[in-house]
């Protein structure tokens, strides 16, 4: 399955990650994406039938513990770094969700 | 005693005896910081008053007639993708110039227990996504040994300070090699632990299933100090393993006759320096006549480490990356003020730089519909195959032996703008990450430029131990660590 990557790709994959990118950034990375991916074929040409997947290394270990309440951070200090926030209310605020 | 070449023990041993005095340490630490950041630009942030705070604080326990810890007064230096309550973490990064943790990683805790004195952060590849620190939002860091070449990535600062001898220690994060390369540009001592080893609460996500901090020292035994202080399980983090931590120090014999050292001669064979080679060659022979083995072995699925590495990495990133959008923290762009939608993609194409966007797009696409089998689902299980080598050869040898990189450290700009060049440079070390084994990198030689080149050697799963006694025993050896650029 050989590699092509078209623009539209590149906008398409843009907009999944919610990246707005420049013209000149999808020129680039239409080529660059293009190249990577098409050296990363080769992991397709190794046999892996019956091979399970390591998504993890140490995924076999308990790491279960009591599910007892603990003193956590307090708010004001969770929202302190917020670029928009009314932390007296708890709230970030954002634009626009709907609409406009 | 001069403290700018002396090591952790020493500094630490010297300030219990009353000899040195933790403050003139932390004083002498910032001085020699603020000589050479101006040429060097390994440090985001230096913590002048935080630091000497802390160091008085040890020189008063001291007087007060308290017991001091394993690295009490001892400067120490963090990669920028660590948290410290209340000093800044950047990762080198737009979106985050201005951030303020509210909370220490627990690396800063157990450092801090143990008396180290944090004296500043250090530059990166923005979120650690780099193998030449060029991609750093505050510009490059410059090699201590050669200022036109790069110290390495991603944690080019650390392995900078500590080069310049501006602290003895400094800690990095290690995804795919980014503590073993860039201690092997700079001819230090780089190690990662073993997945689980050291927990990663409080350090800003890269790729979950491969990141792990270690240290960077100027001989193993102080590597080996500072695991020591450094490791074990956190209830922060459930991926830390519940094995016991030795005395690493403690494990540093000298004696290693009862070694056996893997040698995978066809995987060294194709695009190494021969500089490199050579090097390579001489510090197998050094350990042979130390008393080690040398038994060739075969990693057959080695060669594919570069592709399932970026596959993994990738698509492990573009998932960590996604919190990064201008609500909760951090940069938000003001093109946008109509839209949330709109917001979030103007914040992060105007805060991340170009290799993170590109790797959160590879990212985005190997795990969209279509293409998750192909690529993503296929580097996990060619993961499991690499994995299946190294447990087969370590049924027969107790290290690995190979460079860290396969040629000395090259020109600043000189791959910058061709990516896939710059990632097959990651070739001998993103093996250990796939499979979780401990790794060190340790100065073998230099180039006829004089450039540093780094000797890796691997481990078995959790044996530190082993690896660290190894390492030592190759240090005893030669006299390759003792040499300090002139800068």
């Amino acid at each position: 399955m050989p590699t092509t990557l078209t623009i539209a790709d590149v906008e398409r994959i843009a907009a999944l990650a919610q990246l707005e990118l420049t013209d000149e950034e999808k020129h680039l990375f239409t080529r660059q994406l293009a190249d990577i991916l098409h050296y990363a074929e080769q992991v397709q040409a190794v046999d892996t039938s019956g091979v399970p997947a390591t998504a993890h290394v140490n995924s076999t270990q308990q790491t279960e513990r009591d599910d007892e309440p603990r003193p956590s951070l307090p708010t004001e200090d969770a929202m302190a770094n917020a670029p928009d926030a009314a932390p007296g209310a708890g709230l970030f605020r954002v634009p626009r969700v709907i609409g406009g | 005693m001069n403290v700018l070449d002396a090591s952790a023990t020493t500094i630490r041993n010297e300030i219990v005896a009353g000899r040195l005095s933790a403050t003139d340490a932390c004083r002498t630490a910032l001085d020699r910081i603020n000589d050479v950041n101006g040429t060097l630009n390994a440090f985001n942030l230096v913590a002048d008053e935080r630091a000497l705070e802390h160091a008085r604080e040890i020189d008063r326990r001291r007087a007060a007639g308290d017991a001091l810890g394993p690295l009490a007064g001892v400067p120490v230096a963090l990669k920028d993708n660590m948290d410290v309550r209340g000093m800044r973490t950047t990762a080198s990064s737009r979106i985050l110039e201005h951030f303020v943790p509210p909370y220490d990683a627990t690396v800063v805790r157990r450092l801090e227990a143990a008396g180290a004195v944090i004296v500043g952060k250090t530059n990166c590849d923005e979120f650690a996504m780099g193998s030449s620190n060029e991609n750093s939002a505050f510009g490059p860091v410059r090699n201590p040994w050669a200022l036109d070449r790069i110290p390495g990535g991603s944690s080019g600062g650390s392995a900078a300070a500590v080069a310049s001898r501006c602290v003895p220690i400094a800690l990095g994060s290690d995804t795919g090699g980014s503590v073993r390369q860039p201690a092997a540009c700079c001819g230090v001592v780089g190690l990662k632990p073993s997945y689980g080893r050291v927990s990663r609460y409080g350090l800003l996500a890269f790729a979950s299933s491969l990141d792990q901090i270690g240290p960077f020292a100027r001989t193993v035994a102080d590597a080996a100090l500072t695991l020591t202080a450094l490791a074990g399980a956190d209830p922060c983090d459930a991926t830390t393993a519940n094995e016991p931590v030795p005395d690493f120090a403690a494990a540093l014999t000298g004696v290693v006759n009862d070694i056996r050292v893997g040698v995978p001669r066809a995987f060294v064979s194709d695009g190494v320096d021969e500089q490199v080679r050579r090097a390579y060659e001489t510090a197998l022979d050094t350990l042979r006549r130390s008393g080690a083995t040398l038994v060739d072995i075969d990693l057959p699925h080695a060669k594919y480490a570069v592709p399932v590495y970026y596959l993994v990495c990738t698509a492990e990133a573009s998932s960590n990356l996604a919190r990064y959008d201008g609500v909760k923290y951090g940069y938000r762009s003001n093109a946008a003020k109509d839209s949330l939608k709109e917001m979030y993609s103007r914040t992060r194409d105007e805060g991340f730089g170009p290799e993170v966007k590109r790797r959160i797009m590879l990212g985005t696409y190997v795990l969209s519909a279509g293409y998750y089998d192909a690529f993503y689902l296929k580097a996990l299980q060619v993961r499991t195959l690499l994995r299946r080598d190294y447990e087969q050869a370590f049924e027969r040898v107790d290290v690995v032996a190979m460079p860290t990189m396969p040629t000395p450290p090259f020109k600043l700009g000189e791959k910058a703008s061709d990516p896939l060049q710059m990632y097959l440079g990651d070739i001998f070390t993103v093996s250990a990450n796939l499979a979780g084994l401990p790794g060190i990198s340790q100065s073998c030689g230099f180039s006829g430029e004089g450039l540093p080149i780094g000797l890796q050697l691997m481990g078995r799963m959790f044996d530190e131990a082993t690896l660290l006694r190894v390492a030592d025993a190759y240090e005893r050896a030669t006299e390759w660590h003792k040499k300090t650029p002139s800068l």
